[in-house]
């Protein structure tokens, strides 16, 4: 056994507003820079849609992740032979139409231009050749359904879903979607370390964020290929790609990550996660449940032989007592309502989602509200059709069976198309409402709630733990960062009394190309 | 005119060969970020396949077998002993220098006519790729007009070049060629110059170790056996990372 801790994620879809503070968190502290401005290390999608870049979930086109070859895995789209033979021109390469192109306003236009007949207009200049251009997509061009034709329409994952139930989703009284932000994943097995063939790309040993090396990285962009969730970007200015690094000067200062830090719906949590690193090899290559093979290898911090594998490991005291605090273990391992995003990718990411669960409950159905209509305000404007918009409790779980959103199309985002799971979780969710529902408002019938509760093998404290972590927690119940020991990691990098006198350590040159 | 051979054919391989060592040396340690080629594959990527693919797979073979012919004069000399397999060697290596030349072709005219690549372009780049036009325009030239070049290379230049790394340089015979294989010559030891301020170190730094290293890469900031035991000390080993 070889135990180690990894930074791990939760994000609890039912909270996220879209409102993309997230993004622009991460944008101003790290990508607003020359060759980045496409870049969203963070972005939000609304689904259904193509997303960011355009069907990245599509590995037809992009090749991107793992695929099984007998025993063993493989990457699909690089890896020794394949990249090294492809370095030239790598054909799976995503290029700057399929992200977008970035601009900015004249805006001098606006106070300079001659006197005129017209008013002065302010037009659109791309920010890599400085040329006027027409705007024809941005990073969220399909946000909250905006262009449904040619977006959702589009999505990858309708594709399990039979032409009759994506034209249910359509119909413009269900039509119904949900936000799905996405920050890279920080994989136990990374796509994108594995295809660098300079060796640029590696998992930090003591808290798994997965990292790029600016100064070794030498622009053959093979990662750019390998990521499934298309999070490593290539800077075209600096000529190296960029990703995600969970704001680690944050995580060490014992900060939460920016995007995290500033979400308005609070979803995002954070904490460490134990997992045997022997089995990662065995595990991404599994067959079965992908996600139950996946949730196996995460260990139990309370387990006294694995605390005492985990010291002998050099996994720090203080790292254990943050596994067992961690917010994001109870979500996945405790409680299980939180799954992966595409584990049929095989890089066992360890950012995991609490799927939707109003889209999807709320059933809709034909109705005659005539009476609820006429004691409406004669000023108010009434709503005149027919349909019932419901996301009563009355059905215990006949609702889950006529819901919105096909449960096929949450099964292939989140379970490798395994539908009883997320109905699973789903019915979880839903017997915390139906739980808090008949304790606070009290309108609930006792018995109900509790054959909701044994249905989903949940106690009422549990039920209570979780509304308590959704709703209620504080900002130190949802990041529990474990002490980074900066000091001991300044001394081991650089012996300090060799830096006495001397101008600093780390990265002098300045990231700038030029011949 | 004896001045002008001694600086081309003694001078300037000296000189090259000098500031290629110690250029590439110094630009790797002092300015490694940018020891690498630019690509500009993610701003235009359907007109590179068909500049970059050609012209790359045959300058490489091409500079294997210039390099062949220098280290093992010997082993060319007995392949072209039979006269097919001259011209094999011959035909085959010519069509490699068309196809360079092309994909050459293609790669300056998308470098100079798509505004996205334009932006990405230094002079060192139009300059180095203008000089490659050049030189193997040159030797395409010196392969079609001075046949057979795969036996002469490897009977009459060879000592040239080796006598220069013997620090006792030879140029008669180089003095008595013609003058396009005399420009081909010194127009390399332009190329071998420039290397250190252009983007040709990339070729300096391929990455074959790929081709051993395990898929996956963990860092620790130290040995995490000895990372929490007091009794090591931690300035033992130097640091690795960074
Ligand atoms: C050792 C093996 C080599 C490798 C792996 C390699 C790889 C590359 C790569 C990845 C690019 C960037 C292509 C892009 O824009 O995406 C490139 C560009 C270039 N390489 Fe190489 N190269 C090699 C050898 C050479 C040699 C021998 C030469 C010439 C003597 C050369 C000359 C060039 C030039 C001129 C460009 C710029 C092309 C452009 O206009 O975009 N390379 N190379
Ligand atoms: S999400 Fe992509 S970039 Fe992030 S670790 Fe996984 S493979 Fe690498
Ligand atoms: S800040 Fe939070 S709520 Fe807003 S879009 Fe981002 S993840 Fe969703």
């Amino acid at each position: 056994m070889d135990i180690r801790s990894q930074v791990s994620m939760v994000f609890h879809l039912d909270k996220c507003i879209g409102c993309h503070t997230c993004s622009i968190a991460c944008k101003n502290i790290w990508t607003d820079r020359k060759g980045a401005e496409y870049m969203w290390w963070n972005n939000v999608e609304t689904k259904p849609g193509t997303g960011y870049p355009t069907k990245w979930e599509d590995q037809g086109i992009y090749k991107g992740g793992w695929e099984k070859n007998g025993d063993s895995i493989s990457l699909k789209g690089a890896g020794k032979f394949k990249g090294l033979f492809n370095i030239f021109h790598n054909p799976h390469l995503p290029v700057l139409d399929d992200y977008y192109e970035p601009w900015t306003y004249k805006y001098t236009d606006l106070i300079e231009s001659p006197e005129g007949d017209d008013q002065p207009t302010a037009r659109p200049v791309s920010l890599i050749t400085g040329k006027p251009i027409d705007i024809k997509s941005g990073p969220n061009w399909d946000d909250d359904l905006s262009g449904s034709p040619d977006y959702a329409r589009q999505d990858p994952n309708l594709e399990s879903l039979s032409p009759g139930e994506r034209e249910a989703m359509f119909q413009l009284e269900r039509m119904a979607f949900y936000y799905l932000p996405r920050i890279c994943n920080h994989c136990l097995n990374p796509a994108c370390v594995a295809s660098c063939p300079s060796g640029a790309i590696y998992k930090r040993g003591e808290d798994g964020v997965v990292l790029i090396n600016q100064k070794v990285c030498r622009a053959w962009r093979m990662c750019v290929t390998a990521c499934p969730y298309k999070k490593s970007y290539y800077n075209w200015s600096t000529g190296k790609s960029e990703k995600c690094i969970l704001c680690y000067p944050r995580l060490e200062a014992g900060l939460a990550p920016a995007c995290m830090h500033s979400c308005v719906g609070r979803i995002r949590y954070l904490g460490v996660m134990l997992y045997d690193a022997d089995k990662v090899q065995e595990i991404a290559a599994s067959d079965g449940d992908l996600v139950q093979n996946q949730l196996d290898m995460i260990l139990n911090p309370f387990d006294e032989e694995i605390i005492k594998a985990a010291k002998a490991n050099g996994v720090a005291d203080s790292t254990i007592k943050a596994a067992q605090n961690s917010p994001v273990y109870k979500f996945v391992k405790e409680w299980g309502i939180a799954l992966p995003l595409h584990p049929e990718f095989r890089t066992l990411p360890m950012l995991f989602y609490v799927p939707p669960l109003l889209p999807v409950m709320a059933s809709i159905s034909e109705k005659n509200n005539k009476a609820q209509s006429e004691q409406l305000d004669p000023i108010a404007k009434f709503w005149d059709d027919q349909w019932l918009y419901d996301t009563s409790t009355e059905e215990i779980w006949g609702s889950v069976d006529q819901v919105r959103f096909p449960m096929k199309y949450m099964a292939s985002l989140f379970t490798n198309g395994d539908e009883e799971k997320v109905k699973d979780v789903i019915r979880k969710l839903m017997a915390v409402r139906i739980h808090r529902r008949g304790k606070t408002v009290g309108d609930i019938d006792s018995v109900k709630v509790e054959k909701v509760l044994s249905d989903t093998r949940m106690s009422a404290d549990t039920a209570d733990e979780i509304y308590y972590l959704t709703s209620l927690a504080k900002f130190d119940d949802r990041f529990v960062i474990p002490p980074a020991h900066r000091e001991q990691a300044f001394e081991m990098l650089e012996h300090t009394s060799d830096m006495k006198g001397a101008t600093g350590f780390g990265f002098k040159e300045a990231p700038s190309r030029g011949m | 005119m004896t001045w002008l051979y001694n600086f081309l054919f003694i001078a300037l391989p000296y000189v090259a060969l000098t500031v290629f060592l110690i250029g590439t040396i110094y630009r790797y340690r002092g300015t490694k970020f940018k020891f690498s080629s630019l690509s500009s594959e993610f701003l235009e990527g359907k007109k590179l396949f068909w500049g970059s693919v050609p012209f790359h797979w045959s300058i490489i073979i091409l500079f294997f077998q210039h390099l062949t012919a220098f280290l093992l004069p010997d082993a060319i000399l007995l392949w072209n002993a039979q006269p097919l397999r001259l011209l094999i060697l011959e035909v085959s290596s010519f069509i490699l220098g068309i196809t360079a030349f092309v994909g050459l072709f293609f790669l300056i005219f998308r470098r100079t006519t798509t505004s996205r690549v334009r932006a990405v372009t230094t002079s060192m780049d139009l300059i180095l790729e203008g000089i490659l036009f050049i030189q193997i325009f040159l030797g395409l030239w010196v392969a079609y007009g001075y046949r057979w070049g795969s036996s002469w290379f490897a009977s009459a230049l060879s000592p040239y070049l080796k006598s220069i790394f013997y620090l006792n340089p030879q140029i008669d015979v180089v003095a008595a060629a013609p003058l396009v294989i005399q420009l081909h010559i010194a127009l390399a030891f332009v190329i071998v110059l420039l290397v250190p301020f252009t983007r040709l170190v990339h070729l300096l730094v391929y990455p074959l170790a790929y081709l051993w290293r395990p898929y996956q890469r963990v860092m620790w900031y130290w040995n995490k056996d000895k990372i929490r035991n007091p009794k090591t000390p931690w300035t033992l080993f130097p640091p690795k990372n960074n």
